[in-house]
């Protein structure tokens, strides 16, 4: 070996080859090595694994009988117990019997199912270029008018009240854009403004008997119930919340003192409610606030609760985000020139979003889930509906893990949803490749 | 390459004035009674110790930080709390930070093209030719679809000043810009600099790289707790010091 030569005479060193790369040996890696690595790895590792598989077992073992040899076709709870006759297993048959109930409450007419199944689906096709931001962009002009065909669709009646709204906004932000080159105050409250012009005098419009023949009729907000209403809450709420979020969190850290104030107050008085109070009194108190006879309805006030709730939230944690990047961020966008807006919306807001996910999408989830307090105020959500019209009733009185199981199901398999996007969007938008 | 910097034309117009400049943090008097008259095309290194006010006084210039007394023109704008002066300015002068401050969610080349799209209104495609202009200049075109995570440090301060350069400004301001550097990557920056120093580029850099200052400025600042102390002519300034706190910071960092 020349090179051991040369170590034995003198310290000088020159590498002469280069040592090749090579794969890890077998040991390393292999399916014998995960579970040694991970179950067995110590005595108590190993009793932990086979207790835990013990649990999974005795769990397993009672549960997955009970599910497999469910009653599916039973007209009630009785009818349900004799067919079983002593056995122990579930009794579905409220689900199929009660399915509609369950997910659209008990008043929406049955023959118009497909109306908020139809708004249902296009939420997909609406929250789709939202969501994934590869799609083109020009889907996003169907985002932007869904609310208003959603609205149609789980409302029905006249048609002109959705075309109002839409027409209002579009001419509150014509306003605004016109505007906003002057100061954003002007553009911000001269679109509100002209949008509730525009509201106003289009109410004025639209004769009283407009809804009597509609395509679709008209079904008030008091039928709404089931998961439905579950859905129609989270929605709204979280996709309302989120902007109004951002324009709290940046508010609390203006310069201008009022704004700052502004936003302090609402923010740490929101956080110190329970939400449940805060449906209190949209339930009874809100009322007081609005003309008589303006008729805001009980829906909208719960969703302005909700929201207020919820962005109150969502605006601390994106006040964390913002309080996470390095001060040179913001340096680096006034040094160029970038003025305020820009810098937010291309510089900052991207960034400490990013960072905000996790937080927001903890809100988002647990905001759906809040959904089903509206019980308390007599608001048949899907909560709601189990504990009143179905389990009131003679025919499913007594019948618990089915229903309340069905919901769990239901409601986790949305927040799983939310979850796994929220965790794929972190991975997608990583950049900096640590 | 010392003759380089007499060769270099030094034009009478001026760039920047500023004059009896003050700035305090709370009660405490970090820039006192600042005069300095910069013309265009000079090339200016300030040192002094840390904390003496050099960053400072350079982020004063464009805005950064807020001065409290006294005026500072930047071609011929007068630096107010007018908004509209401030972003004028600062779209004409260019910055380099010690720690880069490049947007890490942006590729090199959307970094590069943002400020010209959004600022001076560039149509993309324009601003995206300019900006692969520049990186070359910088010698990494091939970077440009990375982003600055993926990229060394050395590699990401010449991205930083090709995306000042972006903007064609009038004036940089280079603050620190190789403190932050391993010592194989600082010679790749300084580089950069004496390139953009050669064609003539008003600047003013925060520095502790002396042999840069020998090669490039034609004007040496030392300052020291918030006041210039000395100034100077480099080869003047590095041979015969005359304020003793300038003799003992020379000692201390030519000495090692």
């Amino acid at each position: 070996m020349p090179m051991s030569d040369t170590h034995a005479h003198s310290v000088a060193f020159v590498r002469t080859e280069e040592v090749p790369t090579a794969p890890p040996p077998s040991n390393a890696a292999g399916p014998a090595k995960w579970v040694k690595d991970n179950l067995f790895a110590t005595p108590l590792n190993g009793l932990l694994t086979l207790v835990a598989l013990y649990f999974i077992y005795a769990i397993l073992s009672s549960a997955l009988p009970w599910i497999m040899g469910g009653i599916w076709q039973a007209p009630s709870l009785a009818a349900c117990r004799e067919i079983l006759d002593g056995a122990s297993a579930a009794c579905f048959a409220v689900l199929s019997e009660r399915w509609n109930q369950l997910l659209f409450g008990f008043q929406y007419p049955d023959d118009q199912y497909w109306r908020p199944g139809l708004a249902f689906i296009l939420l997909f096709v609406a929250a789709a270029p939202v969501l994934f931001f590869d799609l083109p962009r020009k889907l996003l002009a169907f985002t932007a008018i869904y609310p208003f065909i959603a609205y149609y669709l789980l409302w029905g009646g006249t048609v002109f009240v959705p075309i109002l709204a839409f027409v209002g906004i579009v001419g509150g932000f014509l306003v605004y854009q016109r505007l906003v080159a002057g100061s954003f105050a002007a553009g911000f409250f001269g679109g509100i403004i002209a949008a509730f012009v525009i509201w106003t005098i289009g109410g004025w419009l639209i004769p009283d008997n407009a809804s009597a023949n509609a395509a679709l009729p008209a079904v008030p907000s008091r039928y709404m119930g089931g998961f439905m209403l579950n859905m129609m809450l989270g929605v709204t709420c979280v996709s309302l919340s989120v902007p109004i979020g951002i324009a709290l969190a940046l508010g609390r850290q203006s310069s201008m003192p009022l704004i700052k104030w502004i936003c302090v107050v609402f923010i740490e008085f929101i956080r110190g409610v329970p939400l449940i109070t805060l449906l209190f009194v949209a339930n009874v108190m809100l009322a007081y606030f609005f003309p008589p006879g303006s008729g805001v309805d009980l829906f909208l006030r719960v969703v302005i609760m909700i929201t207020m709730f919820s962005a109150a939230y969502i605006a601390e944690v994106i006040r964390g985000g913002l309080a996470a990047l390095p001060k040179g961020q913001y340096e680096a966008a006034d040094s160029l020139g970038l003025d305020y807006p820009q810098a937010m919306r291309l510089i900052i807001l991207p960034q400490a979003l990013k960072i905000s996910i996790p937080g927001i999408v903890n809100v988002a989830v647990g905001l759906f889930k809040d959904t089903t307090l509206v019980s308390v105020i007599s608001m048949f959500d899907m909560v709601g509906m189990i504990r009143g019209p179905i389990l009131a009733s003679t025919e499913w009185n007594g019948v618990y893990w089915e229903l309340f199981g069905f919901a769990a199901l239901l409601f986790f398999i949305v927040c799983y949803g939310i979850s796994q996007y929220s965790q794929w969007l972190e991975r997608r938008l990583a950049t900096d490749h640590r | 390459m010392a003759e380089h910097a007499t060769q270099m034309q030094v034009s009478d117009e001026i760039a920047i004035t500023i004059n009896k400049m003050n700035k305090w943090y709370g009660t405490f008097h970090v820039l006192r009674d600042i005069d300095l008259t910069v013309n265009r095309g000079e090339r200016i290194v300030i040192c002094g110790p840390s904390g003496s006010g050099k960053s400072t006084l350079i982020r004063c210039i464009n805005a950064l930080e807020e001065h409290q007394q006294g005026s500072i023109e930047v071609d011929g704008t007068l630096l107010s709390s007018d908004l509209k002066n401030i972003d004028k300015i600062r779209s004409e002068v260019g910055m380099c930070f010690q720690h880069f401050n490049l947007f890490p969610h942006l590729t090199i080349l959307e970094n590069c093209t943002l400020a010209p799209i959004w600022v001076r209104k560039t149509p993309k495609k324009e601003a995206e030719e300019t900006a692969m202009h520049f990186l070359e200049k910088v010698k990494i075109p091939d970077q440009a679809n990375k982003f600055p995570g993926q990229l060394s440090g050395g590699q990401q301060q010449r991205v930083a000043i090709a995306r000042s350069l972006c903007m064609r400004p009038r004036i940089m301001l280079f603050d620190e810009p190789t403190s932050a550097l391993d010592p194989e990557m600082i010679k790749e920056v300084l580089d950069t600099m004496i390139e953009l120093a050669e064609e003539g580029m008003t600047m003013l850099c925060v520095t502790h790289e002396m042999g840069f200052a020998r090669q490039v400025a034609n004007r040496v600042i030392f300052m020291d707790a918030g006041q210039i102390v000395e100034q100077n002519e480099p080869e003047a300034f590095f041979n015969n010091p005359q304020s003793p706190r300038t003799q003992l910071f020379l000692s201390q960092i030519l000495g090692h």
